[in-house]
C-alpha cells in the first residue's frame, strides 16, 4: 500500500465512479445485444455472432477493467497479471484437452451413442413444445 | 491476538506485503476451480444444442439487477479502500457496510429469481442446464455469503482504526467475486 | 484464541519470555509450525498403519482366497473393493501428503529461511484441523451402513456416482466428503507454504540461496494449487450426484462419465509430481551433505524442476487411453508424457553426478536417499510402457500398473518419508537415532519391497487385471505358478510390515533414550542446524542473517568442510 501511495493518490474517489459509469454502460449494451442483433444482423455477420461478441466480447472488457482499475493490477507487481493469466492458460489447456472428448460426441473410430441420443430425444421434446405453447426463435450458438 | 504476530508475517522479500500476497494465491486456486466449472459448462453448452431452449428459460432482468448491484458493491469496496488508504477507519467501515448491503441484495434477488424457476419446473434436477445454473451460481453466491460476513468482521476492525490493510485485502477479494459474475451474466443468461 | 505465549510482538526478541502453557495450547491448539509439523506426521504415520493394515487384508485374500485372515476376518468383495479403495485413497492423500508436504513444509520452512514462524500461524492450525477432520471422517466412512467407498481411489463415475451401482450410499459421500476437506487444509497450508518462503525470507537469503528442498516443496504446494481446482469444482458435481440426484456424469441425461476422468486427472497427474518433488528435495539436501559436496549445478537442477511443474499439466490424459478418448488425443499425450521423462531423468543425473567424487558416507538416511534413486528409477522405466498409448491397451489395469505406480509412489512417500524423518530426526527431538537399528529396518524394508512387487510385474505382464477379488475363478490367472507369486508377494508384504516394528521402536526409544545430538550432528550448512534441537519456540533468540547459498561443502582453502549459511564472511576462519 505503502509503496503504491503515489498511484492510488491520482485515483480518486470521481476516479473509481468514472470506471463504474463505464462498466453500467457496457452492463446495459451487454443486456441489449440479443435484443438488437436480430435486427443488425447483416451479411457474414449473423445474430448469434454479435449475442455472443456482446456476452463475452463486453464480459472480458468489463472483467479488465474490474480487474486493473478496483484490484489495482494496473499498480500491482507484474508477475501477479502473469501469474493470473497462467492460471487462466491452464484452464485453456484444460479446456481443449477434454473438449475432444466431452464437447464431440463422435471422433476418429467412437462414438457417444448414449449422448447422441440424449440430444436426439430432448430436441425432438423441444420441436414439439415449440409448436405447443411458445413459437418462439431460438439462437442457438452451437451453429 | 491480531495485533501481535510472528516476525515471519512482518517480513516482505518480494515488495507485496504479506496478507496481500496471500490473497492473490487464495485467487489463483479460486480462478481453477471456477475455471474447471465453467469450462465443464461450456464444453457441454457447445455439446448440446438442446440447451439452447432451456437456457432461454433464464430472466436477464434478474441477471442485470444482479450484474449492477455487484458492480456497485464493488465500487463501494473500491471506496473503503480509498478511505482506508487514508487512514480513516470510519469511512471505510461505512463503505463496507454498503459492499455488504450489495451482497444482501444480491442474494436477496437470487432467491426471488430461484423461487420462481423453481415454481415452474426448473429444478436443479431438471436437466444438464439446470445443473450447471445452480450449481455454478450456488457456488459463486457461495462466495457472496462469505465474503459478506468477513466484510462485516473487517468492518468492526475498521470502525476502531484497527487493521486497515484489511479493507483492501477484502474488497481484492471480493473483486474478484464480481468478476465471476461477470462471467456467469453471459454464460448463464445472455448466451441463448 | 488467547494462547498467550503462542505469538510474539514486533520486533521483541523475549521468545523464552512466555509462561508455562497449558497441554491443551501447547501440544493440541498450538500455532507453533514444528508442533504443527509433528501432527501432521504423527497423523500421517497413524494413517499409515491404518493402510498398511489394509494392504495386509487384502493381500491376504488374494494369496489365501476364501480364508479367514487373522486379525480382520473373512474379506468379503465388497469389503475387498473398500478395502483396496481406501488403502490407495489414504496412502496418497493421508500420508503422503501431509507427511512430505505438510509435515516437512511445516517443519523446515521457517527454520531453513531463518524466521520464527510460519506467517499464518492460526490459519496453519486451522489447515491441521480440516486435515484431521477429513481423516476423521474418512475412517467414519468404513463404518456407516453399507461400509466404506469401493469404487476404486479415483472414484470414476457412475460406479461412485449413484448408489445402486455403488451400493454404499453413505461411504462413497462421505469419502468424497473427506477428499474435498483433505484439499480444503492442503489450500490452506500451501498459500501459508508459498507466501512464507516468498516473503519471510531471512535478510541477505537471496533466491539461490535457498535449500532445494524448499523449493521443491514450494514448487509442489503451487502445483497443487492450481491443479486442484478442477477436480473441486468436479467434486462438487459428483457431490450433487449422489445428494441431489444431478447427472453430471450421466450421458442419459446430458452428462458425461469422462469429463470426471478429465477433471481428476488433470488433477491426478501434477499430484504424482506434488508429492515427487518434496521428496526428491529431501534426497537434494540429503546426498550433499552426505557425500560432502555442493549439489551439481544449483540452478540447472531449478530449471528442471520448473520443467517438470509445468509439463505435468500436459499429460494427464494417459491415464485413460482405454476410457474411450479420442486416438488423436492419444497421440499427443503419448508424447508429452515421453518428454516429461527428460527433465526427471536429467534431475536423476545431476544427482548422480553430486555423489561423484563426494566423500560419502553410508549414514542411515544417506541410504534411502540412494534407496530413492535406484527404486524411483525403476518406477520410472516402467512408465515408458504405460505412457506409450499403443503398449498401454495391453497394460492398462493390469498388476503391471500397479507395481510400476508403487515403484514411484513407495520411494516417494516411504523411502522419502525414512530418508527425511532420519535425517532431521536429531533437530525435531534432540536425540539420534539408532543407526543399527536404522541399517537393519533399512535393509529388511527396501529388500521385502523389491520382493512385493517385481512378482507383481510378472503378473501383470501375464495378463492379470487389477480388481479381481479371487483369481481361481479365471482358469488362465489361477496355474499354480502365478499362485505362487501372489504367495510370495503377500508374504514379502508380511515381512515388510514387520520392520516397520523397528522403525517405531526406534523411534519411540530415541525420543527419549537417544544419545543427545547437539545442534549440528552431521555438520550440515542449512539454518536449521545453528539453532537449539529441538529448536525453542520461536526458532532462535536472535534470527540469523544469510550469506550464501545451502551446498558450500569442502570449499578449497577452508579448515573445516562446511561452511554455515549464517557464518558472516569476515568471520569464516575463525569458525
Amino acid at each position: 500500500m505503502a509503496e503504491h501511495q503515489d498511484h492510488a493518490d491520482d485515483h480518486g474517489q470521481s476516479y473509481y465512479v468514472k470506471i463504474w459509469a463505464v462498466l453500467l454502460v457496457l452492463l446495459i449494451l451487454s443486456i441489449l445485444g440479443p435484443i438488437v442483433a436480430p435486427h443488425i444482423a447483416f451479411g457474414f455477420l449473423e445474430a448469434w455472432m454479435i449475442t455472443l461478441m456482446a456476452a463475452f466480447g463486453i464480459a472480458l472488457v468489463k472483467a479488465y477493467l474490474v480487474a486493473a482499475n478496483f484490484m489495482h493490477l494496473n499498480v500491482e507487481k507484474k508477475y501477479i497479471s502473469y501469474l493470473l493469466v497462467a492460471m487462466l492458460m491452464l484452464m485453456l489447456l484444460f479446456f481443449a484437452g477434454t473438449a475432444p472428448d466431452v464437447m464431440e460426441h463422435k471422433g476418429q473410430n467412437w462414438e457417444n451413442v448414449a449422448a447422441q441420443a440424449e440430444v436426439e430425444r430432448a430436441l425432438a421434446a423441444d420441436g414439439e413444445a415449440a409448436h405447443g405453447d411458445h413459437g418462439g426463435a431460438h439462437d442457438d450458438p452451437a451453429h | 491476538m491480531s495485533t501481535t504476530r510472528p516476525i515471519a508475517t512482518t517480513r516482505s522479500a518480494t515488495g507485496i506485503p504479506t496478507g496481500k500476497l496471500a490473497v492473490w494465491w487464495v485467487i489463483v486456486s479460486e480462478i481453477v476451480i471456477f475455471g474447471g466449472l465453467l469450462a465443464s459448462y461450456v464444453m457441454h453448452r457447445i455439446g448440446h444444442p438442446e440447451w439452447a431452449e432451456y437456457a432461454s428459460h433464464t430472466n436477464t432482468w434478474f441477471g442485470g439487477a444482479n450484474t449492477f448491484v455487484l458492480l456497485t458493491s464493488s465500487l463501494f469496496a473500491v471506496l473503503a479502500h480509498h478511505a482506508a488508504e487514508h487512514g480513516d477507519g470510519k469511512k471505510a467501515a461505512k463503505w463496507l457496510l454498503g459492499t455488504c448491503a450489495g451482497g444482501l441484495t444480491f442474494l436477496c434477488i437470487k432467491a426471488v429469481e430461484w423461487t420462481g424457476e423453481i415454481q415452474h419446473g426448473y429444478t436443479i434436477t431438471a436437466n444438464g442446464f439446470w445443473h450447471f445454473y445452480y450449481t455454478a451460481a450456488g457456488l459463486h453466491a457461495l462466495h457472496v455469503i462469505a465474503g459478506c460476513i468477513i466484510m462485516l468482521i473487517i468492518a468492526r476492525q475498521a470502525w476502531k482504526g484497527e487493521e486497515l490493510h484489511r479493507v483492501e485485502l477484502i474488497g481484492i477479494y471480493w473483486h474478484f467475486v464480481d468478476i465471476v459474475w461477470i462471467f456467469l451474466f453471459p454464460l448463464l443468461y445472455i448466451a441463448k | 484464541m488467547a494462547e498467550a505465549g503462542t505469538v510474539e510482538t514486533h520486533g521483541a526478541h523475549t521468545h523464552d519470555a512466555h509462561h508455562e502453557q497449558s497441554f491443551w495450547s501447547k501440544y493440541i491448539f498450538s500455532t507453533d509450525h514444528k508442533m504443527i509439523a509433528m501432527q501432521y506426521m504423527l497423523t500421517g504415520m497413524a494413517m499409515a498403519l491404518i493402510g498398511g493394515f489394509m494392504s495386509y487384508a487384502f493381500r491376504m485374500q488374494l494369496a489365501f482366497p476364501g480364508e479367514t485372515v487373522p486379525g480382520y476376518g473373512l474379506v468379503s468383495q465388497g469389503e475387498y473393493n473398500a478395502l483396496v479403495t481406501n488403502h490407495g485413497t489414504i496412502m496418497i492423500f493421508w500420508v503422503a501428503m501431509p507427511v512430505l508436504i505438510a509435515a516437512f513444509g511445516n517443519f523446515l520452512i521457517p527454520l531453513m529461511i531463518g524466521a520464527d514462524d510460519m506467517v499464518f500461524p492460526r490459519i496453519n492450525r486451522l489447515s491441521f484441523q480440516i486435515f484431521l477432520l477429513s481423516a476423521i471422517i474418512l475412517i467414519v466412512s468404513f463404518f456407516v451402513p453399507g461400509g466404506g467407498f469401493g469404487g476404486a481411489w479415483t472414484a470414476y463415475p457412475p460406479l461412485s456416482s449413484t448408489a445402486e451401482y455403488s451400493l454404499t450410499p453413505l461411504g462413497s459421500t462421505l469419502w468424497l466428503v473427506a477428499v474435498a476437506l483433505e484439499f480444503v487444509a492442503f489450500l490452506l497450508g500451501g498459500i501459508n507454504f508459498i507466501t512464507t518462503l516468498m516473503n519471510a525470507r531471512a535478510p541477505g537469503m537471496k533466491m539461490h540461496d535457498i535449500p532445494m528442498v524448499l523449493w521443491m516443496i514450494v514448487i509442489a504446494s503451487i502445483l497443487f494449487m492450481a491443479s486442484v481446482g478442477p477436480l473441486i469444482a468436479g467434486a462438487v458435481m459428483l457431490f450433487m450426484d449422489q445428494v441431489v440426484g444431478t447427472g453430471f456424469y450421466d450421458p442419459g441425461r446430458g452428462g458425461d462419465p469422462i469429463l470426471w476422468q478429465h477433471l481428476f486427472w488433470f488433477f491426478g497427474h501434477p499430484e504424482v509430481y506434488v508429492v515427487f518433488l518434496p521428496a526428491m528435495g529431501i534426497v537434494a539436501d540429503i546426498i550433499c551433505t552426505f557425500s560432502r559436496k555442493k549439489l551439481f549445478n544449483y540452478k540447472l537442477i531449478l530449471y528442471t524442476v520448473f520443467a517438470t511443474a509445468i509439463i505435468s499439466f500436459f499429460v494427464w490424459a494417459h491415464h485413460q487411453f482405454v476410457a474411450g478418448i479420442d486416438p488423436r488425443m492419444a497421440n499427443v499425450f503419448t508424447i508429452t508424457t515421453l518428454i516429461i521423462s527428460i527433465p526427471i531423468a536429467e534431475m536423476m543425473f545431476l544427482y548422480i553426478a553430486t555423489l561423484y567424487g563426494g566423500s560419502i558416507r553410508l549414514t542411515t538416511p544417506m541410504l534411502w536417499a540412494l534407496a530413492f534413486i535406484a527404486e524411483f528409477l525403476i518406477g520410472g522405466i516402467t512408465g515408458i510402457f504405460l505412457g506409450a498409448s499403443g503398449s498401454d491397451i495391453y497394460f492398462h489395469d493390469t498388476y503391471f500398473v500397479l507395481a510400476h505406480f508403487h515403484y514411484t509412489f513407495f520411494p516417494i512417500a516411504v523411502i522419502g518419508f525414512f530418508a527425511g524423518i532420519t535425517y532431521w530426526f536429531p533437530k525435531m527431538f534432540g536425540r539420534m537415532m539408532n543407526p543399527i537399528l536404522g541399517k537393519i529396518h533399512f535393509w529388511g524394508t527396501i529388500v521385502s519391497f523389491n520382493c512385493i512387487f517385481i512378482p507383481l510385474f510378472v503378473l501383470g505382464i501375464a495378463g492379470q487385471h487389477r480388481r479381481i477379488y479371487d483369481y481361481q475363478n479365471f482358469p488362465d490367472l489361477a496355474l499354480a505358478g502365478l499362485q505362487d507369486l501372489r504367495v510370495f508377494a503377500t508374504a514379502a508384504l508380511l515381512v515388510m510390515l514387520a520392520f516397520q516394528a523397528i522403525f517405531l521402536f526406534n523411534f519411540v526409544y530415541s525420543i527419549f533414550k537417544g544419545k543427545p545430538a547437539g545442534k549440528n550432528p552431521w555438520k550440515s550448512n542449512t539454518l536449521e542446524w545453528t539453532t537449539e534441537s529441538p529448536p525453542p519456540h520461536g526458532n532462535w533468540p536472535e534470527l540469523p542473517n544469510c550469506y550464501r547459498g545451502p551446498y558450500e561443502y569442502s570449499v578449497p582453502g577452508r579448515e573445516e568442510d562446511y561452511w554455515p549459511q549464517d557464518v558472516p564472511p569476515d568471520t569464516a576462519a575463525a569458525e
